[in-house]
């Protein structure tokens, strides 16, 4: 606080060309999740995050949230590691495809999901047929927090990747390691800072998904109505459950980026060893 | 430098963008006041087909009154030059919710009576004016191509059926709720019949719209909405819900107190109950109060 004013009071150094403009975007990040908590606090607060309602949302939310990332993990290291590095036709478009869902409103997404993998959908039609219908299942859930999220962490793993000096790669290729080795040995550990904050990016977005998932799964509680959907059929009925489901999510997202930061700090020591 | 200049004009481009759809939401800044008055009197004299200062009316009503509503804004607009309606269209519960959080609407528009009453609670209607302007019974709808062969009431029950209804939030839901009981407490059906239609439930939606759309896809084998919604949606089947076991639901209107545009709210409400509103309504499936 100190620095700060210093930093105003003197003249030729125009701080506050920084400073206000930032207070502006603060209060306006800050003061709406304040007020939340200052609402939430009160004598029903625990009466209404622990009901069996947001209970059983919590627990959904963090099974879905969690297969997400794993799913994240398994197909977008391979896919990131070949956008950073191998050379071919259609790359541009692919590149496309994996940047289009993470600007795309989830809306969008839900109602491709339905047109596509929907009971009556293009491919979904047929997956029927062999007895798979997906629509209303934790699946379509856990499909639909995939679509949304999973491109931030191929983009991040993809960064991660390519930031890695390629004489290292080149060094153990001529020691004689395949791809594969140079894969597991030197590019993963390396990029690992990367990783995780891929990894944050996608659990949160994961944790917060709601119009993909009502569109795609809809809501049944305990098993397709994760926090958000709780949060919005509470906002209609029981605002003091929305707020204390709010806070509650709020709390779980701050514990999540917290762990990230500690593991990544953690990831950096062990990576750069001084 | 060029880049900095960039980021800022991407991310002027992005404030713009996310705030377009809200502003039609909740159009209360751009709601123009009459400039009319503010404008000094010239020596010319004004023409009498001058177009009068802009206005926009904001009119928050039930999902289920999308197409009804809409023609009868275009009605409204046509008689009020310069005037422009605009609807939020939604389950009744998140608008009256939305109106209590300081949602500067001028009317309501409710499909039950407990989402106006808690206006009239928090003083944002005034006692005694919210009127009546229609009633609704309800339906089971099905996709065009009854995959799962429904035929009758008792086949809700059958094991294993997609059954789409409304979160008993919604009013349709409470409806659709009140009409399994009624179902229940009749020997055809049996006692158990509720538990068993409510075992097949795929989804509780958060508006009858979704209802609609789920059916529609051919992802629910059924789904409970408003006579009006079935009217609306012509290729679904349906399933008549005998009289003695449905539920009438009254719709109610009524201006609200803080409305921005107060005279065009209470005229935007005698339209509704007029002939003209009235024919409109009944020409989308309502049954009229006033016939």
């Amino acid at each position: 606080m100190r620095r700060l004013f210093r930093r105003l009071s003197i003249n030729n150094n125009p701080g506050w060309v920084f400073i206000f403009p930032s207070l502006g975007l603060i209060l306006l990040l800050g003061l709406p999740l304040l007020a939340l908590v200052w609402r939430a606090i009160g004598k029903d607060f625990f009466s209404n995050a622990l009901s069996p309602t947001s209970l059983t949302a919590l627990k959904l939310s963090l099974v879905t949230s969690t297969s997400t990332v794993l799913v994240a993990i398994a197909t977008g290291t391979p896919l990131a590691y070949i956008l950073a590095r191998w050379k071919f036709r259609g790359k541009n478009a692919l590149e496309l495809l994996v940047d289009l869902p993470v600007v795309l409103p989830p809306s969008v997404a839900g109602l491709a999901l339905l047109i596509a993998f929907g009971r009556t959908g293009v491919f979904g039609a047929w997956l029927n047929s062999i007895g798979i219908t997906l629509p209303f299942t934790t699946v379509a859930v856990v499909m639909a927090q995939t679509f949304v999220s999973a491109p931030l962490f191929v983009g991040a793993a993809r960064e991660g990747f390519a930031a890695i000096d390629e004489q290292i790669e080149e060094a153990a290729l001529v020691e004689g390691a395949n791809e594969w080795q140079v894969f597991r040995f030197i590019m993963a550990p390396l990029a690992g800072r990367a990783f995780l904050a891929g990894l944050i990016l996608t659990w949160t977005r994961a944790l917060g998904e709601f119009g993909a998932t009502i569109l795609f799964a809809g809501n049944l509680i305990g098993k397709t109505q994760t926090m958000p959907l709780a949060i919005y059929l509470g906002f209609e009925t029981n605002l003091g459950v929305a707020i204390a489901l709010s806070v509650m999510l709020m709390v779980v997202s701050i514990v999540l980026l917290g762990l990230m930061r500690r593991l990544e700090r953690r990831s950096n020591v062990d990576t750069h060893p001084e | 430098m060029k880049k900095f200049t960039l980021l800022v004009f991407l991310f002027a481009a992005i404030l713009l963008a996310s705030c377009g759809p809200a502003a039609t939401a909740t159009p209360a800044p751009t709601a123009v006041p009459p400039t009319a008055t503010m404008v000094p009197p010239t020596d010319t004299p004004v023409p009498s087909t001058a177009t009068p200062a802009p206005r926009t009316l904001t009119v928050f009503a039930a999902a289920s009154l999308t197409g009804s509503f809409t023609e009868i804004g275009k009605d409204f607009e046509a008689a009020n030059p310069g005037v422009t309606a605009n609807f939020n269209f939604a389950g009744a519960q998140v608008l009256s919710t939305q109106i209590i959080q300081g949602a500067a609407a001028d009317v309501f528009a409710s499909a039950n009576h407990t989402y106006m009453d808690n206006l009239v609670t928090a003083n944002l209607v005034a006692q005694g004016t919210p009127k009546d302007f229609v009633t609704n019974v309800l339906e089971v709808i099905l996709p065009p191509n009854n995959p799962a062969n429904l035929q009758t009431l008792q086949d809700l029950a059958k094991p294993g059926l997609k059954l789409i209804l409304e979160d008993k939030s919604v009013p349709a839901g409470t409806y659709s709720l009140q009409i399994l009981d009624n179902l229940s407490k009749d020997a055809t059906y049996g006692a158990d019949f509720k538990t068993k239609v409510l075992a097949n439930v795929a989804s509780y939606e958060t508006d009858v719209k979704g209802v609609v759309a789920k059916v529609q896809l051919g992802e629910g084998d059924a789904g409970i909405v408003y006579v009006t919604d079935a009217i609306a949606a012509p290729t679904l089947k349906t399933i008549v819900i005998p009289t003695n076991f449905n539920v009438v639901a009254k719709y109610p209107i009524a201006a609200l107190t803080k409305a921005p545009q107060p005279d065009l709210a209470s005229a935007f409400v005698a339209y509704v109950l007029s002939a003209d509103g009235q024919a409109i309504m009944k020409k989308w499936g309502f049954t009229t109060v006033t016939p």
